[in-house]
């Protein structure tokens, strides 16, 4: 029985096709995924939806009837409810209080205390209607979202990529509930970019490219691979390492403590672990759990005890970036735009930020400019970044493309080490595979690599030991033979006990 | 409903006529305050922007551009540094008298000695005056982030008041019965900044001047510094990540400002002004701050702005003295100009939509 069909879908931005005559459907009791790479067209068409946006061509019909929703209300009225990647919350209220803020006519605080009570049990969605949401892990807070969506008894649940936030053990119970779901007759539209997940999950899913759908497919009947490679539209090589065994310690960190100055912020507590010539060593956690302060600290932008960092024979906890950079430690942050990379200069500026003086750019502190050019031509062949030129801003670059020229930027200087957050974040397909082929590369020319990042595939891809930060403390690092998904888990979500 | 919405590309030779439209644009609502004055607005218009440079007496007025200009084009120098790196020193007047009293007292404490080396010790505690009157703003924002703009701004009063104190006490004239003024420079030849070449209006401080012009081109388009102090601006944790220190940049900024603008004190003090009085200053270091915006922060631009700006108080002076104009009336009008510079400034980064309003 098809729930909704979806028929010739068009919409159109200035210069931009966002979907183009999108068409599929979507049955009872089904769970479809909705796969694509960035800027495919999957945020517009599940607004369409949604009634977030009006299509320019095509029609929707729910349940038979025609289905034109002008606005997200309209389309609640009809059953379609959404969970949203980013969560409305009001911290300082209680999670009944947040429910009924969302709702057309709330019900008395303990009449719908005691449906969110029901709604939870009845979906093992644990959560007491009481408690602030303030108090409330970032898991726990999309189960209020999603009991929100369920009090409306929804035919249609849009849920835009729910697991990004989320650790193995959380993601598990999260399916649990939406394979229940299903099975009571709730369809659910399902967008992710974690193809093992969609694999296990979903029924069916629709393939979007360039605002196009490209394909139908059984996930479980694809591999990752496959699935990536029709999001993406040409073949995908896996990166592969070629060196295994390691060398001498080259970044020691000893008891690094750093108080973090924003009040929001996560204190780094006791960070100990050292980076071996040829290793890659991945950092997983939830975000929030102070990657960025390690960051900060290891990159020379916040300094800390000498003695708490060492590269070979420097102690460099009291030095800046320029100095590090000299002595062989290069960083990548994970915003691109703003800070690893000004907006407004173009790419040949662009290198003076890490290259000025490790690349000598440069002599008494005048700027050879041709150098510098010549540093930008290098890295846009070596990294193939689509440009027009040196000349370009970096902001006019895709996201990809920048990402490509910022790793390139610091592999090409040759790093003794090289310390990245968030390598691949809102990469497309192909370039993630290109930098994490890049990363490995260098590690197999004798340099360390420490990988920060929450995907878990890809650390569990590319790394040899593995290590979880959270709430400021680093776990013990340990080989990546071994660990399991579930040990990950337990370490993300700050369990000492396993 | 008026919207302002951000253009993609702003077209690159708006971005440079924009100066020039704004002085037409000053010269248009310019003259209808003239107009509403009761004065023939051409004539006015001719006199201020004409006359000093080529009307009967441009000989003389061409000699006065030149001495105004150069302390405008001196401290609006030091200020595009700060404002290019989002450092907002709007205090130069008060450096300005700090380096003047500064420099100044120190030729006066060696009075009558007849070296050399009075002159250039002078000019070096000009710099250092201006300098440590920048570093009280610089302390205050880099120890207890308070606000430059609000304490160099407030500075402007105090250094304003010191200077009135110490020419009604320290420094006052010994032979000079009671005025409220030092001993003039011109009767201390080791320590006068006198006209180079008679008639040009040349003295040291103009010669500076184009000095520190090249000077400030080559470390803005060539120097790291100068990368750096935009790299601020732009990107500031991008600043960061490149290993400039905020404190330092804050420090830098604010400190070179400051020698800069003391430096043009201490020129104008023992120069064209002769000697420290009560109405020394001039606002310079106020104007210099348009002069720097109408530049765009760029040393050539500045060069430029600053020179237009000085016809501008040549010409103000003309249509005070031959039309009977208010003072005022020619500082409204330079007012003009900055306000006419933002403005077009504004439509050229920005779409005018005036539009029902849109629902989402």
């Amino acid at each position: 029985m098809t729930l909704i069909e979806i028929r010739g879908l068009t919409k159109g931005y200035p210069g931009v096709v966002a979907n183009d005559d999108v068409s599929f459907d979507i049955d009872k009791g089904e769970i479809h995924a909705l796969l694509g790479e960035n800027g495919a067209g999957k945020s517009t068409l599940v607004k369409m939806i949604y009634g977030l946006v009006r299509p320019d061509i095509g029609t929707m019909t729910l349940d038979g009837e025609s289905f034109a929703p002008t606005e997200p209300r309209a389309s609640r009225v009809k059953g379609v409810a959404m969970v949203f990647q980013h969560f409305s919350l009001f911290e300082a209220l209680s999670v009944a209080e947040n429910i009924a803020l969302g709702m057309e006519n709330p019900p008395k605080t303990n009449a719908l205390s005691n449906q969110i009570r029901d709604v939870s049990l009845k979906y093992g969605l644990e959560l007491d209607p009481n408690r602030l949401v303030g108090d409330l892990s970032v898991g726990e807070r999309q189960r209020v979202e999603i009991i929100r969506c369920l009090l409306q008894d929804p035919k249609l649940l849009i849920m835009d990529e729910p697991t990004s936030v989320l650790t193995p053990q959380e993601v598990d119970a999260l399916f649990t509930t939406l394979r229940r779901l299903r099975d009571e007759g709730t369809s659910i539209l399902y967008i992710s970019h974690k193809l093992e997940e969609i694999k296990i999950l979903c029924n069916r899913a629709t393939i979007l490219r360039h605002g196009k759908v490209i394909g139908i497919c059984i996930p479980k009947n694809e591999t990752a691979k496959s699935m990536a490679e029709m999001m993406v539209g040409s073949k995908l090589k896996t990166p592969q390492k070629t060196v295994t065994n390691f060398g001498l310690p080259l970044l020691i960190i000893k008891n690094l403590s750093l108080k973090s100055t924003d009040p929001f912020g996560t204190s780094l507590k006791n960070i100990t672990f050292n980076i071996r010539a040829g290793e890659v060593m991945g950092v997983a956690g939830v975000a929030g759990n102070g990657q960025d302060e390690l960051m900060l600290a290891l990159s020379g932008e916040v300094l800390t005890e000498v003695n708490s960092i060492q590269l070979e024979n420097n102690f460099i906890g009291q030095s800046g970036p320029v100095e590090r950079r000299l002595h062989g430690l290069l960083t990548a942050p994970e915003e691109r735009l703003g800070h690893a990379a000004a907006p407004d200069m173009n790419l040949s500026e662009n290198t003076l930020l890490s290259g000025f003086q490790r690349q000598k750019l440069g002599r008494r502190g005048f700027i050879n400019k041709s150098g510098a050019a010549a540093f930008a031509e290098k890295i846009i062949e070596k990294f193939d970044v689509r440009t027009t030129s040196v000349s370009s801003a970096a902001k006019s670059l895709s996201g990809g493309n920048l990402q490509k020229f910022v790793m390139g930027r610091e592999i090409l200087q040759n790093p003794k080490v090289f310390i990245v957050n968030q390598p691949t974040w809102g990469v497309d397909a192909a370039a993630a595979a290109f930098i994490r082929q890049s990363l490995l590369e260098l590690a197999s020319g004798g340099a360390g690599v420490l990988v920060i990042s929450q995907d878990l595939d890809e650390l569990m891809e590319i790394s040899d030991t593995f290590t979880v930060i959270s709430e400021g403390r680093l776990s013990e690092p340990s080989p990546i033979k071994g660990v399991t998904t579930e040990k990950i888990g337990l370490l993300m979500g700050g369990s000492k006990k396993i | 409903m008026i919207r302002l919405e951000p253009r993609t590309d702003p077209s690159q030779t708006m971005i440079i006529l924009t100066p020039i439209l704004a002085v037409l644009a000053t010269m248009v609502v310019g003259g209808i305050l003239f107009v509403t004055l009761g004065k023939n607005p051409f004539e006015a218009i001719r006199m201020i922007f004409w006359d000093p440079l080529f009307g009967e007496h441009a000989f003389y007025y061409r000699g006065q551009i030149l001495v105004k200009a150069a302390p405008l084009i001196m401290i609006a120098l030091g200020l595009s540094f700060g404002f290019r790196a989002g450092i907002w020193n709007i205090g130069a007047e008060g450096q300005f008298i700090m380096g003047a009293v500064m420099g100044g007292a120190t030729g006066l404490a060696l009075y009558p000695l007849d070296s050399f080396i009075v002159f250039p010790l002078m000019v070096v505690m000009g710099a250092l005056g201006g300098f440590l009157w920048a570093m009280i703003p610089a302390f205050l924002k880099i120890r207890f982030n308070a606000n430059e703009i609000l304490v160099s701004l407030m500075l402007v009063y105090v250094a304003f008041n010191f200077l009135i104190g110490m020419v009604t006490g320290p420094l006052r004239n010994p032979d000079g019965f009671n005025f409220p003024e030092s001993r003039s420079f011109q009767d201390f030849p080791a320590a006068h900044n006198p006209e180079l070449w008679a008639g040009t209006g040349i003295h040291l401080g103009v010669l500076t001047t184009l000095g520190f012009v090249i000077l400030a081109y080559i470390m803005i388009t060539r120097h790291i510094f100068g990368f750096n102090v935009r790299l601020a601006g732009q990107a500031p944790r991008a600043a960061k990540f490149a290993g400039v220190s905020p404190n330092k940049m804050i420090a830098i900024c604010l400190g070179l400002s400051g020698a800069l603008a003391g430096m043009a004190g201490l020129f104008e003090v023992t120069g064209p002004a002769g000697k420290l009085t009560t109405t020394f200053p001039l606002g310079y270091g106020f104007t210099a701050i348009i002069v720097a915006f109408l530049g765009r922060l760029h040393p050539i631009g500045i060069l430029l702005a600053g020179l237009l700006m000085a016809v501008t108080y040549v010409g103000g002076d003309i249509i005070q003295s031959q039309l009977s104009l208010p003072k005022a009336s020619i500082q409204v009008f330079q007012g003009m100009l900055l306000f006419f510079l933002l403005a077009v400034d504004v439509l050229v980064n920005f779409r005018l939509r005036i539009s029902k309003r849109i629902s989402k």
